[in-house]
């Protein structure tokens, strides 16, 4: 069962990265085509597309998009309406802002979605791992090229951050925080070297469960048949980093992802962001794990593998939904103004992305995935799997773009851009990845019973 | 048309029951009925029994119990008397939707939950003070008994079941009242 990477899908791995690359440079320079000399120009223009839509736009944009960053200024300015030429200014540097924050939001966005996915797998692994699963070791070697990207991933998410700095982390610009005191207050979290010192610690822990966890199963290979040692090591390793993963995901939330609204907090987001993770990880093993079943490289994977991955996906699916669902409906509910600033934005400007996604997420898997037989069809679980990932980019994308690009938002070349860099990348990592190791790992001590599950 | 007279075979093992089913397959002998003190993995599948069908009702019910919930708080809440509760928006069904979300979910689970159930006593025929049907108690606790209409083949039968390693065989006049 060896498995090499073909040329075939290097090659297309390299196209989509140079595409990719191509998209990410043209944003950046179609971004800063627009500057301070000609943003007057430009809105102009704009307002001679849509007259009505000018009018509109402004009164929103003050209130509404500028909202978490700079929510009590923005209410004092829709109070006053009618002194809206003195801040003409501001809203032209505003508008200016958002066009430049695009570029760094989209490719922000798209590298922590496929990092995030092999982050999850990474998650999924030390769960199998952990609770001694007897169906899932034929699987291992498809998770462990998976997790192959959680290292280069990581670091590429961190260096985004960095140097996109306060245009995706507005409390990262020293003038906005020095006119917030709500940004102030958090300043012992939120500053620039503590967020970077501790998102090192996170990726570090992860990527040494990782590399351990890689080594010792390769090692149970070429064991002693009667020699589990490494199994061992493995299982204990793993339960460690699960206590380890649930304390450091959560903050990586608040760090990585929440922080971009720096005026809003919700206690349930690292769960959210966790199902968010943890969903999209299992459809991409059911995914490689169905391309190279194709291949008729996963001989010994069975429909009842696919079956089982195909129920995780939709529990899971059900699962994220609970927890978007909560979230949104206690802030709704309560509907104090600090917190629904939040979902405000998201209704009012990102009204498309934000239901559709609860739609792609829940309702067609649900509907999709809950008949037995449907489980085990192999196209059937890809085409959800798509609708799903699909879903959970969606899913990152409401949670960045509200913070960085409010209403000026589009999946455009940037966005497409992004997604194809990164979907070219994880590809050629994973894929050569998956190809160093044989894909079947027979000295796990659950592998005969794994071979011969049926469900 | 109802045999007058069945062929009671017991087995004390389940794996030499399976096996056993399947020889009588293979026969082609129609199997009435097995009894057994325990649900045995791919007994069904060997007797060539069809799928249940328990899950489809399960989901129709759930369909149920959703419109039953959404026409319920959409009359209550929206139609009959739309009162201002603590500022909620009471215009239209779907501005208020999150609020009956919880109700939806739980009416939902509890049609398809309860339905199902009373649907599976129907089906299975399980009520209160109903008669037992069981030929042999043994069978609900160590034995297993399979049932098989006799058709003048007593003799060939009784040879073919005595060599599945059934350790005890009795012909049984049927007693038609107890179905």
């Amino acid at each position: 069962m060896e498995y090499k990477i073909s040329n075939r899908l290097r090659i297309a791995a390299i196209v989509l990265m140079v595409l990719g690359a191509l998209g990410i440079a043209y944003g950046f320079i179609d971004s800063h085509s627009v500057n301070e000399g000609n943003i007057t120009e430009y809105l102009a223009n704009e307002a001679h597309h849509g007259g009505d839509h000018a009018t509109d736009a402004h009164g929103d944009e003050q209130a509404d998009t500028h909202g978490d960053t700079h929510a009590d200024e923005a209410h004092v300015q829709d109070g006053h309406e009618v002194e809206a030429e003195g801040h003409e200014l501001t809203h032209e540097e505003h508008v200016l802002h958002q066009l430049h924050n695009r570029p760094y939001a989209a490719l922000y966005v798209a590298a922590f979605f496929f990092f995030m996915i092999s982050l999850g797998v990474l998650a999924f692994y030390a769960i199998q791992y952990a609770a001694q699963a007897g169906w899932s070791p034929v699987l291992f070697r498809v998770m462990e090229g998976i997790t192959s990207y959680v290292l280069p991933g990581g670091i590429l998410v961190l260096v985004i951050a960095f140097v996109a700095d306060s245009h995706i982390f507005i409390w990262m610009d020293e003038n906005v925080v020095a006119h917030d005191t709500i940004i102030q207050n958090k300043e012992g979290w939120l500053n620039k070297t503590w967020f970077f010192i501790r998102a090192l610690i996170f990726l570090a822990g992860w990527s040494v469960y990782r590399h351990f966890s890689r080594k010792f199963s390769v090692a149970q290979d070429n064991a002693d048949i009667n020699d589990n040692s490494y199994f061992k090591k493995n299982f204990r390793i793993a339960a460690a980093f699960l206590v380890f993963y649930i304390y450091t995901e959560s903050m990586m939330s608040w760090d990585w992802i929440m922080s971009v609204d720096p005026h809003w907090f919700s206690t349930l987001f690292g769960w959210y962001v966790f199902a968010s993770i943890f969903v999209s990880g299992i459809t991409v093993i059911a995914l490689i794990s169905i391309y190279l079943k194709s291949k008729g490289l996963l001989t010994f994977v069975n429909d009842s593998h696919i079956h089982d991955l195909a129920k995780f996906m939709f529990g899971i699916s059900i699962f994220w939904t609970y927890l978007w669902f909560s979230q949104f409906m206690l802030i709704w509910y309560a509907n104090i103004p600090e917190e629904v600033t939040y979902f405000v934005t998201r209704i009012e400007d990102y009204n498309l992305p934000f239901f559709g996604m609860v739609a792609l997420n829940f309702l067609f898997p649900l509907l999709l995935l809950m008949n037995s037989d449907y489980k085990r069809i192999p196209w059937f679980v890809v085409m959800a799997g798509i609708v799903i990932l699909f879903g959970h980019y969606l899913d990152i994308f409401n949670m960045i773009m509200p913070a960085t690009v409010g209403d000026r938002w589009f999946i455009g070349v940037p966005e497409i851009g992004s997604i194809l860099f990164f979907g070219g990348l994880f590809m050629l990592i994973v894929f050569t990845s998956l190809g160093k190791y044989p894909l079947l790992a027979k000295g796990n001590p659950f592998i005969k019973e794994s071979e011969h599950f049926h469900y | 048309m109802e045999a007058s007279k069945v062929i009671h075979a017991i087995y004390t093992d389940d794996d030499v029951l399976m096996s056993a089913v399947k020889t009588v397959k293979a026969e082609k002998h129609h199997i009435e009925e097995i009894y057994t003190p325990f649900p045995v993995h791919g007994l069904d599948k060997a007797m060539g029994l069809a799928p249940t069908r328990l899950a489809i009702t399960a989901f129709l019910y759930g369909c149920v119990g959703i419109s039953v919930a959404t026409l319920m708080m959409n009359f209550i809440m929206i139609e009959d008397w739309p009162q201002d509760i603590g500022g909620k928006p009471s215009f239209s069904y779907l501005e208020n939707m999150p609020a009956f979300v919880p109700i939806m979910f739980e009416l939902t689970v509890f049609f398809a939950a309860h339905l199902m159930v009373i649907t599976f006593y129907l089906r299975s025929r399980m009520w209160p003070f109903k008669k037992a049907e069981n030929p042999d108690p043994r069978t609900t606790d160590d034995h297993f008994l399979m049932e098989i209409a006799v058709h003048n083949n007593e003799e060939s039968l009784t040879n073919l079941l005595k060599d599945t390693g059934a350790v005890e065989i009795n012909i049984v006049d049927k007693d038609e009242d107890a179905h």
